[in-house]
């Protein structure tokens, strides 16, 4: 893990003393309250329905068990009880007072922690695949990049006051468990087959939200030592050029979309020929500074299977499903990594209590290397577990109701906050993602269904994903009245998709039997060993729209 | 209209006129739509410096550099940044008059306007009444480090781990 060095804790906390100044300035009148707004929201604190929230950066994220200890303390002292993990790998919490907000941000500093750019029209907190340094597909750990370009853009002071927000991602594997393609930046780690060096593919332009769009190659390779300079020659032309008249027509990917990709491409590198290159050995050396701390522990040699884990699954069926279901493929014989689900049935998807984020904790700290990970699915992973430790881990895990064997199944649904906390939600999202896993608890049911995701937004911006979800549901207002429109067929991986439009919204009691008839369609029409996007793709979405419009003009 | 450096408030040495006919006194501020009349007319005997507007490109500026002694970019919010990267280029491309920041931007936003390569900022006298020069030469230090090379003067952290890494090694010889 990254470790801070005097100057990263400096920062921090000169960071810290300057929001309580500027806390200090709105009170006593000097910032107006339209100044003083943005200056909270690049800290992270948002006012929310019915109460503060404020957003804690978990870069790409990595948590130590120290730290995920004090997110339960402050969710203890100062919240109640519990914490929010999002889909951008973030920490929030919703009823934090506007009074304790500096002495939170001096717990965070302690642990290495803070809000840095956690809201607002910049650069946001950089996400990464969560199985980073551990995944048997991964070319490089993309942690390092990542902290390098957390580094860069943390309180940079020409992208400050962008025309909308930006997202960076980044990913070391061909498998892209990061959704890059629906980032502004989406950076992908390769080897050129060539040279075989490593480096940079870019794609910009990607984006959920009202208009959902696809990221495009904006850069085929890009050597490392350029990649600093290359995002800063990005965000310059999109700080002059990006659309500033409607902030729906804000964000990067209008700009490329409006202009197109290759006339993008050009302003971009008649920027970047124009940037200092003789920084580019210093940032390197910086790079390997970072890297160094994120070289590969000292793992021991063991062998590829554990009798130990064989036995005890033979004896106890919810630990052989939990197996099936929750552990990763380690790039290390005889590890693995373990997702520990947040989506127990009926549970708020992503929600962990302080007691949770303990036992967590002391299982990173015992069994994992001291890290967990929170991934965007709204799950923790342990990424470092030996398979002869997982019977002991579940055990504690089922003890404290985190042992759900759902990862990447119907019932591991993500799920924005929605209208039970959300100023600019349209519906509640909460309540139907409760009810959607209490009908498919079965894990008989969710087994024969196999691999789905059902992702769900509150409203039109997306925070729950709901166009790349292969169900996804869109929560409006319709008349005074909640409605949830379907789609199908969404793809988060690098088989990008968007989903497409089933039919007209429903009410929330008759999107359970809508599902099933869309399910009733796989489950008839599958062929062997096809999963549900498969199916999707080779049958085309006609006979599921057949089947929901059963629904749909019933309740019409 | 307060005018403000990193050292405290200045006078205002340029005067703002509106059309080519006008001769003010001393050094003319004008609108960039003007600059070939200015030039043709004042260009030999006064200081010249242009109000630019913040969609105006660096390509537009840079045939002007050598005879501009002030480029003023203006601001129309505090949160429309444009601003902040046209200095950037104005800078990098070689411009080497005074660069002023000029509207309604806050104290905060001190230190990143300097370090975008401003010299000087002007903000209206409303916004001035709430933070006064005190307010603005605070928020320029208040934090002290940067993780940007590239810009600004003070120290940036690559530079101070470099620095603290020689001095490792020389100690370790």
């Amino acid at each position: 893990m990254y470790a801070y060095d005097q100057f990263d804790e400096r920062l921090v906390r000169e960071r810290v003393a300057q929001f309580a100044s500027q806390v200090e300035r709105r009170l006593d009148g000097s910032l107006s309250d339209e100044e003083f707004r943005p200056l909270r929201l690049k800290n992270g604190l948002y006012l929310q329905l019915h109460a503060y929230m404020l957003r804690i950066a978990i870069p790409y994220g990595t948590l130590s068990a120290r730290q995920l200890r004090q997110l339960a303390h402050i969710a203890d002292v100062y919240d109640r009880g519990y914490g929010h993990f999002t889909t951008r790998q973030n920490l929030q919490f919703n009823w934090p007072k506007l009074k304790d907000v500096p002495a939170i941000l001096g717990l965070l500093a302690d642990v290495e922690m803070h809000c840095i750019q956690t809201s607002g029209n910049c650069i946001r907190n950089v996400t990464a695949d969560h199985f980073a340094g551990v995944a048997h597909d991964e070319i490089e750990d993309p942690r390092p990049s990542a902290e390098w370009i957390r580094q860069w853009s943390t309180l940079h002071p020409e992208f400050d006051w962008l025309g909308r927000k930006f997202k960076i991602a980044v990913s070391g594997a061909p498998h892209d468990r990061a959704v890059l393609k629906a980032h502004d930046i989406g950076v992908q780690i390769l080897r050129d087959p060539v040279t075989q060096q490593i480096g940079y593919q870019l794609l910009v332009g990607g984006g959920l939200g009202r208009t959902p769009m696809e990221g495009k190659i904006l850069r085929e390779f890009l050597p490392r030592e350029e990649l600093l300079g290359y995002l800063e020659a990005v965000l310059r032309i999109y700080n002059l050029e990006g659309r500033r008249d409607n902030k729906y027509k804000a964000r990067i990917k209008i700009l490329t979309h409006e202009i197109g990709i290759k006339a993008f491409r050009a302003k971009v590198e008649e920027e970047f020929a124009r940037i200092d290159s003789t920084n580019f050995g210093a940032d390197l050396e910086e790079f390997s500074r970072i890297a160094a701390q994120f070289a590969p522990p000292a793992y021991d040699n063991l062998p590829d299977v554990s009798r130990k884990l064989e036995v005890a699954q033979a004896g106890d069926e919810e630990l052989a499903r939990f197996v099936e279901h929750n552990l990763y493929r380690h790039k290390r014989k005889g590890y693995t990594a373990v997702t520990i689900s947040l989506k127990a049935i009926g549970q708020a998807p992503g929600d962990a209590t302080s007691l949770q984020m303990r036992v967590i904790a002391d299982l990173a700290e015992k069994y994992s290397l001291n890290e967990a990970r929170v991934t965007h699915m709204q799950n923790i992973v342990l990424p470092d577990v030996r398979l002869d430790d997982v019977p002991e881990i579940f055990a504690v895990l089922r003890e404290n109701d985190l042992a759900t064997a759902n990862v990447g199944l119907i019932t591991d649904i993500l799920c924005c906050p929605g209208l039970d906390y959300c100023a600019l939600a349209t519906a509640r999202s909460i309540p139907l993602a409760q009810t959607l896993s209490r009908h498919f608890a079965d894990p008989i049911k969710q087994k024969e269904i196999g691999e789905l995701s059902i992702k769900m937004s509150g409203c039109i911006n997306a925070c729950g994903h709901h166009h790349v979800g292969n169900i996804g549901i869109l929560g409006l207002e319709k008349k005074g009245a909640e409605s949830y429109q379907i789609t199908i067929g969404g793809d988060a991986s690098e088989n990008f998709a968007l989903g497409e439009l089933l039919g007209p919204g429903l009410p929330e009691q008759n999107v359970p039997e809508a599902i099933d008839k869309v399910l009733g369609v796989y489950l008839a029409l599958r062929q062997p060993g096809e999963s549900f996007i498969e199916a999707y793709r080779r049958l085309g979405l006609a006979p599921f729209k057949a089947a929901f419009k059963e629904v749909a003009d019933a309740v019409a | 209209m307060l005018l403000l450096d990193r050292r405290g408030a200045k006078e205002e040495t340029f005067t703002r006129i509106e059309s080519a006919g006008e001769s003010g006194g001393g050094s003319i501020l004008a609108p960039f739509a003007l600059i070939e009349e200015i030039l043709a007319q004042h260009g030999d005997n006064r200081r010249i410096g242009v109000l630019v507007s913040n969609n105006v490109t660096a390509d537009a500026l840079e045939p002007y550099f050598d005879r501009l002694a002030l480029i003023a970019v203006v601001f129309p919010s505090g949160t429309d940044g444009r601003g902040f990267s046209l200095a950037r280029q104005i800078r990098r491309r070689g411009f080497r008059g005074i660069l002023r920041a000029s509207g309604p931007l806050f104290s905060d936003q001190f230190p990143q306007a300097l370090a975008c390569g401003f010299h000087e900022v002007e903000i209206p006298d409303a916004n001035a009444a709430r933070q006064p020069v005190e307010q603005w030469l605070a928020a320029a230090n208040r934090v002290s480090l940067a993780y940007q090379r590239t810009h600004g003067a003070g120290e940036n952290i690559l530079d101070l781990r470099r620095r603290a890494r020689l001095d490792g090694e020389a100690k370790d010889v």
